[in-house]
């Protein structure tokens, strides 16, 4: 049973392994992830960087923190999506079918794919946190707050990388899951990544409020801008918890149905 | 027990479409089988089945003594697969994909790293292993493909159209490998369109035509099945006496009709008869311009069993044959 779980284990990693590889060896799949974000970053904290200023703005010493949590977000929603394409493209070159001959767990396949994205939302939390360090930001909850951020940030890119594996498994085209690119922008823009709710116009308003993401962004900003609150920590766990159990949940179904047609 | 065993093996897809209608086959261990047939005849579903990536959606098939619907983690811990389109990741390079592989098999690392360098050195890759795969050509790719399918050590190899695409130098080398391979001990189902790939390395063939196996047998038996083998010749300007030719052709078999000038006769007894016609033609002051000794095909079997002819069968014909 054990050395099941380890060869198993070791599979899980070498597969994580070729996905950071496969994201650093192929541009469009790797500026996504931090070029974009980072570009974003930079046009808004530089052109609205004055919002902080608006009565009702949330307390944070600057744009700059307020908007990283929103930025590492961005970028882990991103890679959820750039993993579901690398995923799709697999599937389209014959690259799953050398992985589903082999005498292992086929979930183990697409748990490969997320172990490497969770390590890319690593990364991403890694990168965005030294941005701030150059820029200034002081992280209110220290060392502790950024290790939580990155543990934060990386179960998000896995939860996000569920949902991108299982269109890529359901649809088995990589032009479908990048078709759903600017839903990502989208998503994004009716949470709390880039402005508080309590500032927007109804019913962007209470729809952010709703927004899993919104709780996600907040979990990651509290460390960033002000005390640990354990409520607002829970809310993020939960809602990453759920995005990443209904990705998980709707790629095993997707596998299955792959697995029974051959596709 | 034999390596691959079916029985009315079947598989429809959504809308009706059956691809496979019920193949009965049995492949001994230590043999090498051709799967033969025109694209779209079914070979790669069969293939896709018998190594566990597709469920039947009728019969049954054992490989390596394990059925592939309820012992499918059994079957594909025997098996080695190289998949039609050599399926490899171009930004891995030859030496990440072999390890890949190695652990996808349970093989410790230290054990992986090992057996790939010696079948990347097999395979003749070792100078390209820390290469990327997509700056391979097709040739190194099957090579390279070939070599992933190996990792396991596999009791059964499967190969799908290995030669599909490669001029007939990485062809030959393929062919090559596949013999050392079955000398070793390894049972191969090949699948091929190429009729001459068949003949060289299939024990025994299969050919399937529209879901259905419609021969099987070694290659000569199943030549012998639709004729002799027959001698076209044309005899040397001003000498064409064409009822006298032929009265003496058929001392020797079946005359057949002229066709271009040329006169055809079926040997009855094969090849050990042309020395003899020749000299009877010449006893009657007939001088031969050319003459070609034409053994039937398996593209010949192909057609008298389905009365069409197989796709690359011309192609071949005009010396796609590797050297």
């Amino acid at each position: 049973m054990i050395e099941r779980l380890v060869a198993n284990a070791r599979v899980v990693a070498a597969l994580g392994a070729r996905s950071v590889k496969q994201t650093a060896r192929r541009p469009q799949l790797a500026a996504p992830l931090v070029i974009f974000p980072t570009a974003l970053l930079a046009i808004q904290t530089g052109g609205a960087g004055r919002a902080v200023d608006l009565p009702e703005f949330p307390p944070v010493e600057s744009f700059l923190a307020f908007m990283l949590a929103g930025a590492m977000v961005q970028s882990v929603m991103l890679a959820g999506n750039s993993g579901g394409i690398a995923l799709a493209l697999d599937i389209e070159m014959g690259f799953t079918d050398r992985l589903f001959a082999a005498p292992i767990s086929r979930f183990g396949v697409v748990l490969g794919r997320l172990a490497g994205t969770a390590a890319l939302g690593a990364m991403i939390a890694l990168w965005f946190v030294a941005i701030g360090l150059i820029f200034g930001v002081e992280f209110e909850e220290g060392v502790a707050g950024v290790l939580w951020i990155v543990v934060l940030v990386s179960a998000s890119s896995l939860a996000f990388g569920g949902i991108g594996a299982a269109i890529a498994l359901k649809s088995g085209k990589a032009s479908v899951v990048q078709g759903l690119f600017p839903l990502v922008f989208v998503i994004l823009f009716l949470s709390t990544a880039f402005f508080p709710a309590n500032l927007m116009l109804e019913p962007a308003a209470s729809v952010a409020e709703y927004n899993p993401l919104s709780f996600i962004v907040e979990g990651i900003r509290e460390p960033i801008v002000a005390e640990f609150q354990l409520a607002d920590q829970l809310e993020a766990v939960a809602a990453i918890l759920g995005i990443g159990l209904f990705g998980i949940a709707l790629s095993w179904v997707a596998l299955r149905a792959r697995a029974r047609t051959g596709g | 027990m034999p390596a691959i065993k079916t029985e009315r093996l079947a598989r429809e897809f959504a809308g009706g479409i059956t691809a496979v209608d019920g193949i009965d086959l049995e492949v001994a261990a230590g043999e090498i089988y051709g799967f033969l047939g025109p694209n779209g005849a079914g070979k790669t579903t069969t293939v896709r089945m018998l190594t566990t990536l597709l469920l039947p959606t009728g019969g049954s098939a054992t490989v390596a003594g394990h059925d592939v619907a309820s012992e499918a983690p059994a079957v594909r811990r025997k098996i080695g697969v190289a998949l039609q389109e050599a399926a490899l990741d171009p930004l891995m390079t030859g030496r990440e994909l072999i390890q890949l592989q190695a652990t996808l098999h349970g093989l410790p690392r230290a054990r992986g790293r090992e057996l790939g360098d010696a079948l990347l050195q097999r395979v003749g890759l070792t100078l390209a292993a820390d290469r990327r795969v997509g700056t391979y050509s097709g040739g190194m790719r099957r090579r390279l493909d070939l070599a992933a399918a190996l990792v396991p050590s596999p009791e059964v190899l499967f190969l799908d159209e290995p030669t599909t695409g490669l001029d007939p130098v990485s062809r030959g080398a393929i062919w090559e490998e596949v013999e050392k391979l079955n000398s070793e001990g390894t049972t191969v189902f090949l699948t091929t369109q190429y009729l001459e790939e068949a003949d060289q390395l299939a024990d025994r063939v299969g050919i399937i035509s529209a879901g259905r196996l419609v021969a099987e047998g070694t290659p000569a038996a199943l030549k012998a099945e639709v004729g002799r083998p027959h001698l076209e010749l044309s005899l040397a300007d001003g000498e064409v006496d064409g009822e006298q030719c032929e009265s003496i052709l058929s001392r020797f078999g079946r005359p057949l009709p002229p066709r271009d000038g040329l006169h055809l006769v079926e040997l009855e007894r094969g090849a050990s008869e042309v020395g003899a016609v020749v000299r009877a033609l010449d006893e009657a002051g007939l001088a031969v311009e050319s003459l070609d000794l034409v053994e039937p095909t398996l593209d010949d079997v192909f057609v008298a069993k389905t009365g069409q002819h197989l796709e690359g069968a011309d192609e071949q014909a005009d010396g796609e044959s590797p050297p």
